[in-house]
């Protein structure tokens, strides 16, 4: 039995004798659940307060995102418009010869979609496959509004000896369910031949890889520049006394705050063979006149102004991790006999790495995507990846390859992301 | 849920359709837009008492699809160009248009044969014909000047660097036609693999003096900073250089590059009556020239050509500026936007990778 004297025994007595009866409120409901309903009002208020941005951010970039990566490895145009054509394939498996049972449907199907008007899908389907073959899906339609008499497989020939070409049928039947990983085939520079194996495309036709490697590579590599410029724009600003820093601070900003149009279009003008900085050059005999440099409309210019434009999202977080940076760490190190560069090194710049790491992440993974300023200036070698994306979303309309390159172009980001964050870790990221 | 259903409520009250008489008009907007709104739209009010409203919108070919889809059109007419024609007929967006009820030329000629070819289209009516068009300064030849696509090839009697589009549309095409093929075999020579061999080794010939452009504002920027001597342009940015800067350019219409933008009517417009009317009303010869009064794009019936008269500074006549009249269209290719809806992925690989080849 506990002490008389032991402060906590009469509560242990008090409980145990307490056990049947549960704590309740004043108007007799138990506690616990009480609780538990007011926590609930609660966290659905909190839930209303967010719901609309939730919608928001599902309505404007989840959903038209998924629906676009969708596309790149779901496309119906031919199966749902060619029934017969998609019955006859999945009930015949590959290598079956095409005999006039596969003709009919074909011939049924072709005008019945003719009829419909839905001749142009199906064949901007096959042609995304086989290069051509979209209006010997138009024309061939329009000759079939009536039914040519059987048999069907010379019919067919005699409208267009293409009807029996054996890469069309692959081509077929493999548009023949809605989902294809074909474009992602394309994606990365191959083809399936006519027995369907998997093969590098003719190598002039080959450009997405590279494209892909070059984006990359000019990416870091603007990353890095944009770094070795910034570091000690940024030190600087966060050294000075403050009002010389916010003038500054103003310069970073001013470009950062104008179009990146005036931008790229300044950097033309700058650039060019006639232009400003060729006209000093000349005139300072360091050049001939026939001797211009070509700075511009090539992968120099691309860099030159992309580095430029990117600079301040590497500058500002620099800045705001250097600000907080306590001076007095880099003179005690000078006080127990470090050099300066010691004292950097060892002491300033790892300080400095979150900032960096925010900053690296943010030029490179716009540098990525980027898209205006390599079509202005990029001219033939300064072309990015995002350029051929943007050419198949709005001229060729091939939207399943252009989905299919950024979901790629996506997957790359997310996984040097995950490298990231397995190497320096997403914790050590500083913004602000 | 409450968010989900005030979004759609707005949405509809957003695209209500027009009211029972009167038509919408949706085109790409800017001058065009503007001069349309002058040329056709504000006197067609006038005289019909039809109401008319222009509309402007980025991608008018998208909305309408969206819009057929969704059952809820809110224009009666459409703007759109030309491989938009072909894709939205196949789709079956857009309604077929009878050439019987377009009205006929001056000397009775039916409307269906006073047409550029592929003007009148299945689903469309070209209502204008603008140009790719090579483009040259004057100052830079003062001696011989270039007239030739051939000579936009040869750097020796016409040095300098030349401003190339950068896609293989236009470019490809100019490439044959400065090696000699004739503009109504060009779209035949492209369809082989050795037509198109043939266009890349011809390009082959300047690559190192090519300065590639992407934005139609980039080829008189690129003339007038002297970055270029020739360079392919749209006939309309160059004409305001002529005219409204006074910039001391010329073009070379031989084998110069046509392309159309057509009225549409989608399938499901509430008042398809009234559209044909106002259809009808723009493409009337005598009023299609009047377009040209207000922009440098000429009109697709071959009759309006000669009715074209001053540009609207009441000074510029404005013949010898468009890519349709019959002097300057006399060795003209009209761009197949068939043949691109076939070959535009495989020739922009190729295109792209031969640029990436140095």
């Amino acid at each position: 039995m506990a002490n008389a004297l032991d402060p906590h025994a009469a509560i242990v007595v008090q409980a145990s004798a307490a056990t049947p009866a549960p704590l309740t409120t004043a108007d007799g409901q138990p506690l616990t659940r009480a609780l538990a309903r007011s926590q609930r009002v609660a966290r659905r208020r909190a839930f209303m307060l967010v719901l609309p941005l939730l919608a928001f951010i599902l309505v404007t970039f989840a959903l038209p995102i998924g629906q676009m990566l969708g596309r790149s490895v779901h496309n119906d145009g031919y199966s749902a418009n060619m029934s017969r054509m998609a019955a006859w394939f999945a009930a015949n498996p590959p290598g079956t010869e095409r005999e006039e049972a596969a003709f009919e449907a074909l011939a049924r199907d072709i005008s019945d979609a003719a009829a419909a008007r839905t001749i142009g899908i199906v064949g901007t389907r096959i042609n995304y496959d086989v290069p051509g073959t979209r209006s010997l899906f138009t024309s061939s339609g329009r000759q079939l509004r009536e039914l040519p008499d059987p048999p069907f497989r010379k019919a067919m020939v005699e409208i267009n000896p293409q009807w029996d070409n054996d890469r069309l049928w692959v081509a077929m039947r493999s548009a023949s369910t809605a989902v294809t990983g074909n474009f992602y085939l394309a994606a990365v520079d191959r083809t399936r031949n006519e027995d369907g194996a998997v093969m590098r495309v003719a190598e002039n036709q080959r450009v997405y890889l590279m494209l892909f490697w070059r984006t990359f590579m000019l990416s870091l590599l603007i990353t890095g520049l944009t770094f070795v410029l910034g570091f000690p724009i940024a030190h600087l600003l966060a050294t000075l006394p403050t009002r010389r820093s916010n003038l500054l601070m103003i310069l970073v900003l001013l470009p950062f705050w104008t179009s990146l149009l005036v931008r790229t279009t300044a950097w033309i003008v700058l650039l060019q063979q006639q232009g400003v900085v060729n006209d000093i050059l000349v005139w300072l005999g360091v050049i001939g006149n026939g001797q211009r440099l070509q700075m511009i409309y090539n992968q120099t210019g691309t860099i030159v102004a992309m580095t430029h434009i990117l600079l301040p999202f590497m500058v500002l977080p620099l800045y705001s991790v250097m600000r907080t940076i306590n001076p007095s760490y880099v003179r005690a190190a000078r006080s127990l006999g470090a050099t300066s560069w010691t004292a950097f090194r060892r002491v300033y710049f790892p300080q400095t790495l979150p900032g960096f790491g925010a900053g690296a992440l943010l030029v490179f993974i716009l540098a990525v995507g980027y898209y205006i300023t390599p079509a202005l200036v990029g001219g033939s070698s300064g072309q990015l990846i995002s350029n051929m994306i943007a050419v198949h979303m709005t001229d060729t309309l091939n939207w399943s390859l252009a989905a299919a390159l950024a979901a790629l172009l996506l997957a790359g980001v997310l996984a040097l992301y995950w490298i990231y964050d397995r190497l320096v870790g997403i914790d050590n990221l500083k913004l602000g | 849920m409450r968010t989900a259903s005030i979004l759609g409520a707005a949405l509809t009250l957003l695209a209500s359709p027009s009211l029972a008489q009167d038509i919408n008009i949706t085109t790409y907007g800017g001058a065009f837009a503007e001069a349309l709104n002058e040329a056709y739209t504000k006197p067609f009010a006038a005289e019909t008492g039809i109401g008319a409203r222009m509309i402007d919108n980025s991608d008018p070919p998208a909305k309408l699809k969206a819009e057929v889809e969704a059952g809820n059109v809110t224009s009666e007419v459409y703007d759109v160009e030309q491989s938009d024609v072909i894709r939205l007929c196949d789709e079956g967006l857009i309604e077929p248009i009878d050439p019987a009820l377009l009205p006929a030329a001056a000397d009775g000629t039916p409307a269906a044969d006073d047409y550029l070819p592929g003007a009148l289209h299945e689903c469309g009516v070209a209502i204008m014909v603008w140009s790719t068009v090579i483009a040259y300064d004057t100052e830079a030849f003062p001696d011989a000047a270039p007239a030739t696509v051939a000579d936009f090839f040869d750097l020796e009697t016409f040095p300098g660097k030349r401003g190339i589009i950068k896609r293989p549309k236009y470019a490809l095409e100019f490439a044959l036609m400065g090696d000699g093929v004739p503009p109504e075999e060009v779209y035949d020579v492209l369809a082989t693999p050795e037509g198109v061999d043939r266009a890349f080794a011809k390009l082959d010939e300047i690559k190192d003096q090519v300065v590639w452009w992407e934005a139609g504002a980039q080829a008189p920027q690129l003339l007038a900073d002297g970055e270029v001597s020739m360079t392919l342009a749209y006939n309309g940015r160059i004409f305001d250089a002529i005219v409204a800067e006074g910039k001391p350019f010329a073009f070379i219409w031989d084998g110069q590059n046509l392309d159309m933008d057509y009225w549409v009517i989608p399938v499901g417009a509430a008042n398809t009556e009234a559209a044909m009317k106002y259809i009808a009303y723009s493409t009337d010869p005598v009023r299609q020239a009047d377009l040209s009064k207000y922009i440098a794009y000429g009109p697709s019936r071959l009759s309006a050509a000669t009715n074209v008269g001053l540009y609207k500074d009441g000074t510029t006549e404005m013949a010898p500026y468009l890519p349709t009249t019959p002097e300057n269209a006399a060795v003209a290719l009209v761009n197949d936007a068939g043949f691109w809806a076939d070959h535009g992925t495989e020739l922009t690989e190729r295109f792209s990778a031969w640029l990436a080849a140095n």
